[in-house]
């Protein structure tokens, strides 16, 4: 059967591409668009490291199919940098040292920055609840805790 | 294995001939977040994916006949942030905020999660507590049926061929009413209930209770809707004695498996503990409005 042929918006650019209907938007991300930012982890939407924006939603780019994203909006971990200038969350978790192999930043950091676009100053207990759904194997999760908080605030005095 | 086939109908109608004219197995993907996994370690091969998030009924939240009507593709983040919902069923997004991680419940949908028949899973207690009918959609027409009465056992449900879960209607809820979720986990997130119940009451204006459905999850190869339990606290004001017989009937109607995550003995005690739990949250805010 002929492969789907998608049209789809990632980090405000438009990208074309054709997919069989088993693969997922991660693998669609990787291997037809060589968005390779994002990561694979585990496949089954326990670990997080796939996480991208799909519409507005944070979600796992491996449960879902990549002809889903026909005429959507995704966002990735490419789009989060402006050319050389670093997202704050970026800067801090090098600060912090939130990132130790690397396998979970990406997903950490797109989830950390949908959690910041809908709560500006979150606690201690809400960055951990909400970044339940990312896994890292490397930090104890501390230091991306305190690089969350920090980029927070941050992020907090440059709009004031 | 023939490749798969993806269809995303904008009809119903178009929807249900699809699943209907199938041969082999059709599967329909909502949220994606049961059934791609499935799909990806091979213990399905569907010739056929229907994705029914393209039609309107499945994905909208409305108010009909002073309830809710909920399409059943409607995600877990959609439905925690729709305030009138929330306010009215706070015992329902209680089980659908455990759904799983925020990513999860940016695509995870309550009709995948009765549908996708875990006995564990977290947001049907409430949804069958609250009262909630199913609308379903196939080849024969349309049927409304109680929600507890979809899942079966666990993954199988009491679908047909063709037919398509489209919707779940929430009933008005009287004055002082009040429902509630609580679960038992050995972690506070991301894992899967041992017990879970879920409670919905109605007070009349001397706090009396006239109304109550107790659903026990994780306990039977399905949802329990327990009467025992709820006539345990009809007609009381819900004091310590009506708690009591609550939690006796509540632990007399498991029928648990012993596993990994906790043993029959375990399960049949927590059902207990949780059901009168639940009762009191439920009680505190069917006092609150």
């Amino acid at each position: 059967m002929a492969r789907s042929h998608v049209t789809t918006t990632v980090n405000g650019d438009e990208y074309e591409f054709l997919c069989d209907a088993e693969q997922t938007l991660l693998d669609v991300l990787r291997d037809e668009l060589f968005l390779t930012g994002t990561k694979e982890g585990c496949a089954t939407g326990d670990c997080g490291a796939c996480s991208v924006m799909l519409d507005g939603r944070l979600v796992c780019a491996c449960l879902v199919l990549g002809v889903e994203a026909a005429g959507k909006l995704i966002e990735t971990i490419e789009g989060l940098a402006h050319g050389d200038e670093l997202h704050p969350l970026q800067q801090k978790f090098l600060e912090h040292n939130g990132a130790q192999c690397g396998i979970c930043t990406p997903g950490t950091l797109i989830a950390a920055k949908a959690l910041l676009a809908v709560n500006p100053d979150p606690s201690e207990t809400e960055i951990r609840y909400w970044l339940a759904g990312n896994l890292c194997r490397c930090t104890g999760y501390d230091k991306i805790i305190r690089a969350v908080m920090a980029a927070a605030e941050e992020m907090r005095e440059g709009r004031s | 294995m023939d490749e798969m086939r993806y269809e995303a109908p904008e009809t119903l109608d178009a929807a249900v001939a699809l699943l209907a004219g199938a041969d082999g197995d059709a599967r329909i993907l909502a949220g994606g977040t049961d059934v791609l996994v499935l799909l990806h370690s091979d213990m399905i091969e569907p010739g056929l994916l229907v994705d029914i998030k393209k039609i309107p009924e499945l994905t909208s939240i409305a108010v009909e006949a002073g309830g809710f009507r909920v399409g059943a593709a409607v995600s877990a983040m959609e439905l925690v942030e729709h305030d009138a919902f929330s306010k009215a069923w706070p015992g329902v997004i209680e089980g659908v905020k455990l759904i799983g991680s925020i990513q999860i419940m940016g695509r995870a949908t309550m009709g995948g999660n009765l549908c996708n028949a875990s006995p564990a899973a977290d947001s049907v207690p409430a949804l069958i507590a609250a009262g909630a009918i199913g609308t379903i959609v196939g080849p024969e027409g349309r049927r409304d049926v109680p929600v507890e009465d979809i899942a079966t056992a666990p993954g199988e449900t009491s679908l047909g061929k063709g037919e398509i879960l489209v919707s779940f209607l929430f009933p008005p809820r009287p004055p002082h009413s009040g429902d509630a979720y609580r679960r038992f986990t050995p972690r506070t997130e991301m894992d899967i209930a041992v017990v879970g119940v879920g409670i919905s009451l109605s007070l009349d204006d001397g706090g009396t209770c006239q109304a109550a459905r107790v659903v026990l999850g994780a306990v039977a190869e399905r949802a329990l809707l327990v009467e025992a339990a709820a006539a345990a606290l009809i007609g009381t004001p819900l004091d310590e004695a009506a708690l009591e017989r609550l939690a006796a009937a509540a632990s007399a109607a498991c029928r648990p498996i012993d596993d990994k995550r906790g043993t029959k003995e375990f399960r049949i005690k927590v059902a207990g503990v949780l059901a009168r739990r639940a009762a009191q949250d439920a009680l505190e805010r069917a006092r609150g409005n």
